[in-house]
């Protein structure tokens, strides 16, 4: 099972070629005038100016944050270019460039509708049931298609660019833009909001349950150029829907900064379900490159009984630093996050969740695995906090370390503010080795050495990877197991 | 090259016998555990080793099987006609050894199932046999289930987590029989099993030993005689800080029974 997987994928970063494709992209730096521009070449409505310029003053006056467990050389804001996109304009996928084409084909992204195989029998893998896939394509700064969009119409669900939205539907974009992560919430939160390119956007209506899986792709192509994306997704009333994102980028010696917003509302009664699988390039064994992924996302319970779960495997990047968060407002309402973050040569990672309980019974899960190797740092930050208010509240945290090797590290940082005496918080956390018992004992069945480990490591992230929906969870253990072959420069 | 007599002996035993182990000194932690262990046994035989707590029973299971914290200071161990204590701990596996271990690990989130299909089908590519599919991987398993009254809930668990004592005492088995080894040493396979569940065991490891009489063997390490009327051994040996002090029939081990190591 593991090693065939292993010798077809080969080591390596297998998604760090580079697209040559003609694009326009906007000369480095960031003032008034590049958001202007950004905003212009995207036929933008005035008040979405004025909300980016808002933003834009903001993080002026705002100071990078540096309380997190993770180093790296000042970023030079003017040196990057905030805007580049594919030059020919689509106005179908018939007139898409074939090396865009190409590149989505060379990750595994379907840009064509496949055949429903949902009530296709046979159509299972491992007893659990294989969806379509919608996927939204985001290259550089733009999105370059989104599939099964009649499909999801015809249910009054919207799934789009992020651009499109803002044509499309202004007013629900002006409604929750900024609601979850207002604009001064963090230093890259405010960066975002002003110089954002595109991303995706999904509404799901009142008691619609989304029949697929909801994707979307983001590639980093174009060298010094920043990833911005935004994603907004509103769950309506007793809906429910599961988003799945991934991201690559090429192999460069330079850094590159991402720093993408997420918000999700979840009306009375919906259920998002949020997965990431992030393989952006993480640098090399020196730890030469690699993206430095500062991330902002959270979701709001906003109604009763509603439920946010993120799921998370981070395997990619050279610095990641996000806090996928939930604002448990709804009374009744369930947050949950689970996680994996692995750390390999020189990568740092450091991520963990906020489970803010504001409403009365309230309840909040958080699993998160941190497996660091080589001189990986891996660092979990949690805070639970029950406000006075959320009466009856619960929260269940687990947080593992693994560590392989002598020269990895592992952190956690947990911290729990409880304002309502009544709270129910349990904490649970282990740090523990790939025990050479364990080895010992798999190897004498047969196994070998990096057999024996890449089933102790699943073994290990087992609890995160049954969240994830299929196809994702085989996606998310091959690149596991890729990740630790190339762990120990 | 001049040859001493024990020498001679010994490359001829490595050539006939199925695990030949000539003067074997073993050290942990600066400590000399094994002070010449000379062994042969060869295919269809059966071996009990019996002796006295911390007298080196497990510490010579384990150096069979390669496990690093021991290191071998002086002598040889051939297998099959091989230099085991060159070959990798899973290269031993591959070729044959199988070492059911008297305190086996648990390993959380591994799928017991899972993880014997990728360890049978890995043993069967290296020996050049097909690997087993999905339906006839799973009614073997089932038959060997029976045979040993396990319930099928047990290999959908996590590998030997929260399993009892003698549950992970037959799981052991269970993995024994789906492998096919050649030469099978139990370390107290017997300790932790109630009398119904271990002449189930006894009876199964036998029955693995019969299918192929001709090209295995069964080295059966215990504090009991009672094992050893199901797995009637032909040779009994009773080690002793780190010799075999004493090698006999049946007749060895019902005296200890008895009367002790005294
Ligand atoms: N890692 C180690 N470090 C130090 N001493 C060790 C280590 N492993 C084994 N020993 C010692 O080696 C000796 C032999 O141990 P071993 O487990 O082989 O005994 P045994 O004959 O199997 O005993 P039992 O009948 O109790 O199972 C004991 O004194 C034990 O304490
Ligand atoms: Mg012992």
């Amino acid at each position: 099972m593991v090693d065939a997987t292993v010798a077809e994928l080969g080591g390596g970063y297998k998604y760090g070629f580079v697209t040559d494709i003609e694009s326009e992209t906007l000369p480095a730096g960031l003032t008034e005038e590049t958001i202007r521009k950004i905003s212009a070449l995207k036929d933008e409505p005035e008040f979405l100016l004025e909300w980016r310029l808002r933003a834009f003053r903001a993080w002026q006056q705002m100071k990078e944050p540096h309380w997190a467990e993770v180093t790296y050389p000042p970023i030079d804001y003017q040196s990057i270019s905030y805007f580049s996109r594919p030059k020919k304009k689509l106005k179908s996928l018939e007139e898409a460039d074939p090396k865009l084409l190409e590149t989505f084909n060379r990750l595994g992204i379907p840009l064509t509708e496949q055949k429903f195989l949902a009530n296709v029998e046979g159509a299972e893998v491992n007893s659990r049931p294989l969806t379509p896939v919608a996927v939204d394509a985001v290259f550089d700064s733009v999105s370059v298609v989104t599939t099964y969009r009649e499909t999801l119409a015809k249910l009054g669900i919207i799934f789009c660019s992020f651009s499109e939205a803002v044509r499309e539907h202004p007013e629900l974009v002006r409604e929750y833009l900024g609601s979850v992560v207002p604009i001064r919430d963090n230093f890259f939160s405010a960066l975002n909001s002003a110089v954002f390119s595109d991303g995706s956007f999904v509404y799901v209506p009142p008691g619609v349950r989304c029949p697929m899986e909801l994707s979307t792709y983001f590639r980093i192509n174009s060298a010094n150029t920043g990833q911005f994306e935004r994603t907004l997704i509103i769950a309506d009333k007793g809906s429910y829907v599961s988003y799945l994102e991934g991201c690559t980028a090429p192999q460069r010696d330079e850094n590159q900064l991402h720093a993408a917003v997420v918000e999700l509302i979840a009306l009375e009664g919906a259920h998002i379900k949020y997965s990431t699988v992030q393989n952006w390039y993480p640098g090399d064994a020196e730890g030469r490159g690699g993206i430095y992924n500062f991330v902002t996302k959270r979701g709001l319970c906003k109604g009763a009984y509603s439920r946010i779960s993120w799921t998370q495997v981070e395997t990619g990047s050279a610095i990641t630093w996000k806090y996928p968060s939930c604002i448990l407002k709804g009374d009744h309402s369930r947050g949950e996050f689970y996680s994996v973050a692995f750390t390999g040569n020189y990568q740092q990672a450091d991520t963990g969740t906020k489970m803010i309980h504001l409403g009365r019974n309230t309840r909040s899960t958080i699993i998160s695995k941190g497996i660091s190797a080589g001189h990986g740092r891996n660092t979990y930050r949690g805070l639970v906090r029950i406000a006075q208010s959320a009466e009856n509240a619960r929260n269940y945290t687990r947080c593992d370390s693994l560590i392989l090797g002598d020269r990895a590290a592992a952190h956690t940082y947990p911290v729990i503010d409880a304002k309502n005496p009544r709270a129910q918080v349990e904490h649970e956390a282990t740090t523990s080795k790939v025990s050479d018992t364990q080895l010992y004992f798999l190897r004498q069945r047969g196994l070998s050495e990096e057999d024996a480990v890449h089933l102790v490591v699943n073994g290990f992230c087992k609890e995160v990877f049954r969240e994830l929906p299929m196809e994702f969870a085989v996606e998310a253990q091959k690149l596991l197991e890729i990740s630790l072959e190339d762990a120990n420069g | 090259m001049v040859e001493t007599a024990s020498e001679a002996i010994a490359s001829a035993e490595q050539a006939t016998a199925l695990l030949a182990i000539h003067n074997l000194h073993v050290q942990t932690a600066e400590r000399e555990i094994l002070k010449g262990i000379h062994l042969t046994i060869r295919p269809g035989e059966i071996h009990a080793i019996m002796g006295p707590n911390g007298s080196g029973k497990s510490t010579l299971a384990h150096v069979l099987a390669g496990n690093p914290g021991f290191t071998v200071t002086v002598g040889s161990v051939f297998f099959n006609g091989n230099d085991l204590l060159a070959m990798a701990i899973e290269e031993r596996a591959r070729a044959g050894l199988f070492v059911a271990f008297q305190y086996p690990p648990e390993i959380p989130g591994v799928n017991n199932m899972q993880y014997l299909r990728t360890a049978v089908n890995t043993v069967r590519k290296s020996r050049g046999q097909s690997e087993l599919s999905a339906a006839e991987f799973l009614s073997r398993v089932r038959t060997i289930l029976k045979e040993l009254g396990m319930p099928e809930e047990m290999v959908r668990r996590s590998l030997n987590e929260g399993f009892s004592g003698g549950e992970k005492k037959k799981n052991e088995i269970l993995q024994m029989a789906m492998l096919e080894p050649r030469l099978m040493v139990l370390d107290e396979i017997d300790s932790g099993l109630d009398v119904d569940a271990l002449e189930l065991v006894a009876r199964c490891a036998l029955r693995v030993f019969e299918d192929k009489r001709s090209e295995r063997s069964l080295v059966v390490i215990t504090h009991y005689s009672r094992i050893l009327r199901y797995i009637k051994p032909q040779y009994v040996h009773v080690l002793a800080d780190g010799k075999i002090v004493e090698s006999g029939g049946i007749a060895v081990a019902e005296r200890i029974e008895e009367k002790g190591y005294g």
